[in-house]
């Protein structure tokens, strides 16, 4: 591959206190480096926009639960279809795109890195086959371990160790990335058409509480040193007065010791659904600068937006009982898939509507969360994709961060809650081009542990982002232009090679997945390895040694060992 | 002689994972815990197979077959790919994108068997579970259409009826089984209740039983069932720890069709309301499942797939493979591991033999009989390995357990010969 010289943009590299400099980029081997040869092939972005790929740790691209979206909505396929051409597949887009265009259209946006935040682990197999089939982004995707037998068992038994030992396993097992927690016990529960209410509410048989699974499931991944902190989905999503639920989660892991390098001990996914305040949602209102004041004031949480976008768009979460009740709320139709031993799901197409004044307030909170909190490092953005809509609106969420006037006009349009229900309208900050790149890029790669994504320093991935947008000329009543200019990068550049240009893919290489290889002590390993497989006999309907993915599922794999602090 | 443990059986959708292979040299000596069906596939997969390729019944060498069918296929207006629900998963993404590359439609055997479940499902949903959690918790558990002692034999043994699971300690006492269908069946004896519904009556009695667990009583007889009868299976219902209803073509494939789908996922939904209800399609050929999932997440469409204005369009019906053969539309077809001739209505079958069709299978069929290029290839799941997926949705690696016979070439592998030499004579012209 020949050596590649991005010219004279405006960089923004927050993570190495570059803000909008004009400079050269420059690219060998796939990585970024001091120097390249004189017969380098120059991209000319002067008067441009310059960041590193976009990094997005939270999205739902592969596995069971989108494609049971794209199974169940051949009518959201067919208002977004997308032809082939002699690089690229066919497929179809809108919220629940096939693999080659979701792959196509995160880097057309110049995305160069997505996280699937919720891996099955008896899914696991499926999610690796999708997301081999998911071209140009690197991925990894993040393990269900919330309400799984084992989890339950060892939290219920108080055995730290055992449980490390369990998540390590499982990891290795699923070739997963990062320990991701969806409504801890709600989902068992579920399992006898039930929830829990609360942070201290009981699993049945394993009388274990949400906190002590959220607490041991920290306590552990911290200990562990993994990359990333747990991914918690907290109990009571879409509940009204559900703040307080989620101020109590984050309050009840602020006394464990980080893993070294880092503050946080929990990112809260989604924090838009779970920042409700009232009683019901007649009278629901916004939570969210309660939940901001706290985040603000603790360092040790981290959070995504999961910002609502006024669509028609296909809800998709491990928490079944949710998706039960979302049912109930819309009539629409509904797909549960449970899981046996270890998770569940479920799926139900949702239309977020200017009109509404619940949507209005979900709108208006996702923006207050991101515009509240003032530190830029700890607060990402993400659609949730597609639960608050399709990540193809990423570049509009952007004009609303960084454009006081966008949200304005578009607040104008829809039901007055908004204005009475949320503290949006007060609010005049505006987020720089620097914020933008931390949100999206630096923030959310070191968030997850990617030490080379994020950035453009020497060593750092060769993955760039180059906009028709001159960040010295631009104003916030230019937000339309931006919407544009982020949509269809002038290049994305991917490992040193130009996969797209003026937004259109040119080559479709296929990207790594990470995976997390946590070494446990031998002798420990033996004994949680005959327990596990007593079990997998008994209760599980695969055998223990089909149950693990096989190296053929990593053509691409990238394996990231780590060493914990281990008791015994 | 070597075991091979953890083999996964590759013949229908229970996806059997325990069995133990053993070889002795290439040969397949024994197949311990295989069900008679899956036995007899793996100690004779070696029997009655196609020796080499062959263009309008003469033998010729591989690249010869496969130029024969790229030109085929290369030269069609509407070439249609059939099939695929019997190989693994990489043979069926090749599936996909040959339909793509020749402007063609891909389609499977769902459409003949639970196509209908899955047009229910894109009306009003599905309420489904891994086969471990029936195990673990169903103490209800209602075969409805389905008979597996016939198609699915291990099935009752290792999901639904008699194993020990998490809160069912007891196995078979810890279940109540029931059993709907048109006439007594080996299942029928096997359940602690067998109810005789009327053909075609399906969906007026699924209607019936949801009204009566939404509390209407029900007070005249309803396809043949009588009224106290269809009260008490709701109340039964209702008062279940978990249930869940494993259907089948008996209710896929009779009249009704996708509407008696729809009223069961109704039922189904409506006891969520009071406890755990799910159901589950009893998937026939191994891999169907499969098929329905690769195609759906490169296309977005589970079958029925066509591309011949450069991107995927769906309509089961139209572009189902029965039907397009009907009404005579493909100019080619590319069969994969399916034996159309044998199960295509007559009209269907015979406009196979009227265009150049190409198959790719193990074994002589009607469906190779019939067509101008045949290609033999080796037996996912014995000769080669790949993915396949359980009827529940989840997937297991198949093994390789002994060397393709004769040295054939796998589906992926000829899929990808043809797919090259399309390619070029697309090019070309």
């Amino acid at each position: 591959m020949e050596d590649l010289k991005i010219k004279g943009g405006y960089v923004y590299d927050p993570l190495n206190g570059v803000d909008g400099d004009a400079m050269d980029v420059l690219i060998s081997g796939g990585k970024v480096v001091e120097k390249v040869g004189r017969d380098a092939k120059v991209i000319d972005a002067k008067g441009k926009l310059v960041m590193a790929g976009g990094v997005d740790l939270h999205s739902h691209i592969a596995g069971s639960k989108i494609n049971i979206g794209r199974l169940m909505r051949p009518e959201d396929h067919r208002k977004d279809v997308v032809p082939r051409t002699r690089v690229t597949r066919a497929g179809v887009g809108y919220s629940c795109p096939s693999t080659f265009v979701a792959g196509y259209r995160y880097a057309q946006m110049g995305y160069t890195a997505v996280m699937e935040a919720a891996m099955p682990p008896l899914g696991a197999r499926h999610v690796h086959e999708e997301l081999n089939d998911t071209p140009i982004i690197d991925k990894s995707a993040f393990t269900l371990f919330g309400n799984n037998h084992f989890t339950l068992k060892y939290v219920k038994e108080g055995d730290l160790e055992k449980l490390k030992a369990f998540i390590s396993w499982l990891l290795r097992a699923t070739r997963g990335y990062a320990v991701k927690i969806v409504n801890p016990g709600g989902v068992e529960n579920w399992k006898w058409g039930k929830n829990v209410g609360g942070l201290d509410d009981l699993v049945y048989n394993y009388e274990v509480s949400p906190r002590q699974i959220v607490t041991m499931l920290a306590q552990a991944n911290e200990e562990l040193g993994l990359p990333h902190t747990i991914h918690l989905h907290c109990n009571n999503l879409g509940v009204p007065g559900n703040y307080e639920t989620t101020i109590d989660t984050m309050e009840a892991v602020k006394g464990i010791r980080p893993a070294d390098g880092r503050k946080a001990t929990v990112h809260v996914v989604h924090c838009q659904f779970n920042s409700l305040d009232g009683d019901n949602w007649m009278n629901v209102k916004s939570g969210a600068s309660k939940v901001a004041k706290y985040v603000n004031a603790n360092e040790h949480v981290t959070l995504d937006l999961g910002q609502a976008i006024f669509t028609d768009t296909t809800t998709m979460t491990g928490d079944g009982p949710w998706q039960f009740r979302l049912w109930n709320i819309t009539g629409n139709k509904w797909v549960n898939s449970d899981v046996e031993m270890e998770a569940g799901a479920g799926v139900v197409p949702y239309t977020f509507k200017k009109d509404n004044p619940a949507n209005a307030i979900q709108w208006g909170i996702g923006l207050e969360l991101a515009l509240l909190i003032e530190d830029p490092w700890r607060v990402y953005m993400t659609t949730d994709h597609p639960n608050g809509g399709p990540f193809t609106f990423y570049p509009t969420v952007i004009s609303w961060l960084m454009s006081r006037q966008a949200r304005t006009d578009l607040m104008r349009e829809m039901n007055k809650s908004v204005l009475r229900r949320t503290t949006l309208p007060n609010i005049y900050r505006e987020y720089t081009f620097g914020e933008i790149a931390t949100v999206t890029r630096a923030a959310t790669a070191k968030a997850l542990g990617l030490k080379d994504k994020g950035h453009l320093g020497i060593g750092a991935d060769g993955d760039v982002s180059v906009y028709h947008l001159d960040p010295t000329a631009w104003r916030p009543s230019m937000y339309r232009d931006l919407e544009k200019s982020l949509a269809r990068a002038a290049y994305t550049v991917k490992g040193g090679e130009i996969v797209v240009k003026d937004g259109v893919v040119t080559a479709t290489p296929l990207g790594s997945t990470f995976w997390v290889d946590s070494k446990i002590p031998e002798k420990l390993e033996a004994e949680v390895m005959k327990e596990i497989e007593a079990d997998f006999d008994k209760y599980y309907t695969v055998g223990f040694r089909n149950y693990p993915v096989e190296d053929a599922y990593l053509p691409t794999g990238v394996r990231m060992e780590t060493k914990g602090r281990w008791a015994r | 002689m070597a075991v091979i443990t953890d083999v996964v059986c590759p013949f229908c959708g229970c996806l059997c994972d325990d069995l133990e292979i053993t070889v002795e040299g290439n040969e397949i000596k024994g197949a311990k815990n295989a069900c008679a069906i899956s036995r007899s596939k793996f100690m004779s997969h070696g029997e009655n197979r196609i020796r080499t390729p062959t263009v309008k019944g003469k033998e010729v060498s591989l690249e010869k077959a496969v130029e024969a069918a790229a030109k085929a296929l290369a030269s069609a207006k509407r070439p249609i790919v059939y099939g695929l629900s019997s190989t693994e998963c990489d043979a069926i993404a090749r599936c996909v994108e040959l339909a793509e590359i020749t402007g063609g439609v891909v389609d499977n055997t769902a459409s003949v068997c639970h196509g209908p479940t899955i047009l229910a499902l894109q009306q009003v949903g599905e309420s489904k579970t891994s086969l471990g959690e029936v195990k673990n918790r169903a103490d209800l558990v209602i075969f409805w259409g389905s008979n597996p002692p016939a198609a699915h034999i291990r099935h009752f043994v290792r999901y639904s009826v008699t194993p020990r699971g998490l809160y069912v300690p007891e196995g078979r006492k810890g279940r109540y089984v029931v059993h709907v269908d048109v006439r007594e069946t080996p299942t029928s004896r096997v359940a602690d209740q067998f109810i005789k519904v009327d053909h075609g009556g399906d969906f007026e009695l699924l209607l019936a039983l949801r009204a009566a667990v939404r509390g209407a009583k029900i007070t005249e007889d309803i396809s043949g069932v009588p009224a106290e009868e269809i009260n008490a299976l709701a109340k039964r219902m209702k008062e279940a720890k978990m249930g869940i209803v494993f259907f089948g073509l008996g209710l896929t494939q009779s009249d009704g069709r996708h509407m008696n789908i729809d009223v069961a996922v109704g039922l189904v939904a409506e006891l969520n309301h009071h406890t755990k209800f799910v159901l589950t399609p009893m998937r026939g050929h191994y891999n169907v499942a499969g098929a329905n999932t690769v195609t759906t997440w490169q296309t977005g469409y589970p079958y029925a797939v066509d591309f011949a204005r450069g991107y995927p369009r769906y309509n089961p019906g139209e572009y189902t493979a029965v039907d397009m053969l009907a009404k005579g539309e493909p100019d080619a077809a590319i069969i994969v591991a399916s034996d159309p001739a044998a199960t295509f209505p007559a009209n269907s079958a015979k406009h196979l033999a009227r265009i150049p069709t190409i198959t790719l299978d193990q074994k002589v069929t009607p469906t190779t009989m019939l067509s101008d290029v045949v290609i033999p290839v080796a037996t996912a799941g014995i000769e080669v390995e790949g993915t396949a997926y359980r009827m529940d949705g989840f997937s297991l690696r198949l093994s390789k357990v002994v060397e393709p016979h004769g040295g054939v070439k796998s589906d992926r592998e000829v899929l990808d010969m043809i797919i090259e030499r399309v390619k070029a004579l697309k090019e070309d012209a």
